[in-house]
């Protein structure tokens, strides 16, 4: 009969501290945590950015990742978008009684795999257990905070006509990898979660020199809904072309099944970025460096006509609107 | 992927507008029957590469769009009945009922799941034998014989907790009723092609025959629409409607006989209720004597209210083709994907949500 | 109306077979399509193959496409030869 987390797990007795002493703290592995004090304590001069997002995929396990890797990298990429530097997380379990422990260490191992090649440290956590039913499997907070260079000053509203609009890789891994093994829906597919840590590829973008107005990571509402809150927050037209998108066959055929478009469709490690024109192209050789922006495509630019609005230039040689997702992509039979 | 991107090619694609701008001197209406189909002219938007002498009009080709409340209202009173798992197509669960729908009786408890295929709800009845599982049957002939399918499979493996609430509808009976209402007029028709890879090309011909209207069965790619519009444009210059076949590479004349034989085999033709046309005979499907214990009509017991139609929505004049989205007052100001009042907005392939999603209309 | 996209037969086991799209794998019943043989390509409707697509239709669609292209640049009055 295999371990399964109880809910005296969560109830802060003994089987709660040993839960956390053997398993995650070894893990962990760091000064903060090691003291097991109720806050972790620490100085941080400049600038500073502060995330939290709680993650709540289903199914917990999926091609390239798990809800682990996705607490760590989600959060790690939030403060990346800011230009900041992450140094600490916090993690916050919320366990559905039943779960079998080997599953919650194999999450805990992903989160500290994904947490040291981000270079962040898991500062302090909470673990909480309940009833069967009030939770689905695992659900996780985490928090985390970062440095921003004080030369740095990006935002959704700084957008200018006459700017880039750079991807770093294909959109659709993601939402495409998850979908891929909900029940009433499963299809085998090679196609693998990107979910990864930006913050170096962000690094990599500023040590470039060129100036970065925008950084966005396309999380739910995919590539669509960034731009458009780019276009609305700095007012300008977004347009981009159709030809230059890229998208791997495998997210293109599950969605031609499933009847989704992969500009809506959620992506983990992916971000876009708007620069200044004249730095466009040696930010896209930057990043082509990285293993996170191997794809990395200028896809269009800011433009001064249909503020607010973001315009596709299909293959076909015509334009239209590309909205925000509203509500839920579904899939669709006719 | 093959049989799908070189549909696509843009450099193919610019000849034929070319060709189609160069043909084109009559005004032509053009009637695009099927959902997909609106979906991809917007999509790729080819109404703009078109001439001004072609006007493409949607028409009630989304069988989520004109599925009647009083019949949605079924398929829920069936979803809040104990023990009853159901199971439905995606594009279903949003759509408004008279006073709910499947995802807010979901949202209340229900046991409602999506899935992509009958296949999966069969699944779901043989793991949960002590549930009854329904299956919503919504679509035109393309999907009425995968679900023909699944009622032969489930009787073939004993799965006797399966059923099928049978919502199908039949697309030449409702061309027949929307020409007889005289209130559109059209030119030609782009006809549904995978609609016709079931049914083929012979039930079309009483529209060139009696309306003197042309008729070409389309593929969904960008080039199959304009290979379609091409060829409906040579029709109605030269002043000759016939019924051709764009779609060469799946529809036959003959249609896919095995499919009809299973449709026929489980289900009968019955009158349909078109939501926004009323009821038209002869357009529904409902599933034979035979097969009565998989029918969900004929094994539950459910009470049912008035039927209502939300106010204020014109989505039967546009499933008319009588007006567009933009002729709505509601549209976008009220009534938008996530706030819907009628199902041409719900359904991701109803008119509204295609003018909306791909800013049809936008400037104008 | 109907979502159905080409799909390659991988493999056929009775009336059920693995069909292939873009590195996409799903199990499709043949029921409607019992002529389906492993290495055609199938229109994929809601889990069913609809019918097998005709290839070489499929070549003389796209040959017509290609003519047409030839016949519209020779005609464009901006090209020169």
């Amino acid at each position: 009969m295999e371990d399964k987390i109880l809910l005296a797990h969560g109830s802060g007795g003994k089987l709660s501290h040993d839960l956390v002493k053997q398993n995650f703290v070894p893990l962990f592995d760091n000064t903060f945590l090691n003291k097991l004090d109720d806050s972790a304590v620490f100085e941080l001069k400049g600038r500073l950015a502060f995330t939290t997002d709680s993650y709540v995929v289903n199914p917990i396990f999926f091609p390239g990742g798990d809800i682990g890797k996705l607490a760590v990298c989600g959060t790690v990429n939030d403060l990346s978008m800011s230009g900041a530097v992450p140094k600490y997380l916090s993690i916050a379990l919320i366990i559905e009684e039943g779960l079998l422990l080997s599953d919650l260490k194999r999450i805990m191992g992903s989160i500290k795999k994904a947490a040291q090649e981000a270079g962040v440290k898991i500062v302090t956590g909470d673990t909480k257990v309940v009833n069967k039913g009030s939770a689905d499997k695992l659900f996780i907070n985490s928090a985390g905070v970062g440095v921003i260079p004080s030369s740095v000053d990006i935002s959704g509203s700084n957008a200018r006509v006459g700017d880039k609009v750079i991807l770093s890789g294909s959109i659709g891994d993601h939402g495409i990898a998850v979908i891929s093994q909900r029940e009433g829906l499963q299809f085998s597919s090679s196609v693998k979660s990107d979910c990864a840590p930006l913050n170096k590829l962000v690094a990599e973008m500023l040590d470039s020199g060129v100036e970065i107005r925008c950084l966005r990571d396309p999380t739910r509402g995919g590539l669509a809904s960034t731009l458009n809150e780019f276009a609305e927050s700095s007012k300008v037209g977004i347009r981009i072309e159709e030809e230059t998108l890229p998208v791997h066959e495998g997210v293109q055929a599950a969605c031609e099944l499933l009847g989704f478009d992969p500009l809506y469709v959620a992506n983990e490690g992916k971000l876009v970025a708007v620069v200044a024109a004249k730095g466009a192209e040696k930010v896209v050789e930057a990043m082509r460096l990285n293993k996170y922006g191997k794809e990395a495509a200028i896809i269009g630019e800011v433009v001064s006509e249909h503020p607010g609005r973001v315009i596709l230039k299909t293959r076909m040689g015509a334009s239209r609107i590309v909205d925000m997702l509203v509500g839920e992509q579904l899939p669709r039979i006719c | 992927m093959k049989f799908i991107n070189e549909f696509r090619d843009a450099e193919l694609g610019k000849s034929l507008i070319a060709r189609i701008r160069q043909r084109s001197t009559k005004p032509a209406r053009l009637m695009e029957f099927c959902g997909s189909h609106t979906v991809s002219i917007a999509k790729h938007g080819l109404r703009q590469l078109l001439p001004p002498t072609i006007t493409m009009l949607s028409g009630p080709g989304c069988p989520v769009c004109v599925t009647a409340s009083a019949d949605l209202d079924k398929a829920i009173a069936l979803a809040k009945l104990p023990g009853v798992i159901i199971t439905t197509f995606g594009d279903m669960i949003k759509v408004p009922a008279s006073r709910s729908s499947l995802q807010q009786v979901k949202a209340e408890g229900g046991d409602v799941r999506i899935v992509y295929s009958t296949l999966d709800a069969l699944k779901i009845a043989q793991s949960n034998s002590s549930k009854s599982v329904i299956f919503i049957g919504v679509g035109f002939e393309t999907t009425a014989p995968t679900v023909a399918a699944s009622v032969l499979q489930a009787a073939q493996q004993g799965i006797d907790n399966y059923y099928v609430l049978s919502l199908h509808k039949l697309c030449p009976p409702v061309v027949k009723a929307l020409l007889d209402s005289g209130e559109v007029k059209i030119d030609g028709i782009v006809c549904p092609g995978h609609v016709s890879v079931i049914i083929g090309s012979h039930p079309y011909e009483f529209i060139p025959r009696d309306y003197g209207i042309a008729c070409v069965i389309s593929g969904f790619e960008p080039l199959d629409i304009l290979q379609c519009v091409d060829m409906l444009v040579a029709q109605i210059e030269s002043g000759q409607p016939r019924v051709e076949i764009a779609y060469r590479r799946g529809v036959k004349p003959e249609g896919n006989k095995i499919a009809l034989e299973l449709m026929d085999k489980v289900f009968e033709v019955c009158d349909g209720n078109w939501r926004g046309i009323g009821v038209v005979p002869g357009s529904g499907l409902r599933l034979r004597k035979e097969y009565q214990r998989y029918d969900a009509e004929h094994n539950f017991e459910i009470r049912l209210g008035e039927p209502i139609e939300p106010k204020g929505c014109i989505c039967g004049d546009v499933l008319r083709a009588v007006k567009t989205p933009l002729d709505c007052k509601l549209f976008r100001k009220v009534c938008n994907p996530e706030h819907p009042v009628g199902p041409c907005m719900v359904s991701s392939e109803g008119t509204c949500a295609a003018y909306f999603q791909y800013g049809e209309g936008y400037g104008r | 109306m109907c979502l159905a996209i080409p799909a390659k037969v991988k493999s056929i086991d009775g009336v059920e077979a693995e069909v292939e799209v873009g590195g996409v794998s799903r199990k499709a019943s043949i029921m409607l399509t019992p002529e389906a043989r492993v290495g055609d390509y199938v229109l994929l409707h809601t889990g069913y193959a609809i019918n097998v697509i005709d290839e070489e239709e499929a070549q003389e669609t796209l040959k017509i496409f290609q003519e047409i292209a030839e016949a519209e640049d020779r005609d464009s009055p901006t090209k020169f030869t």
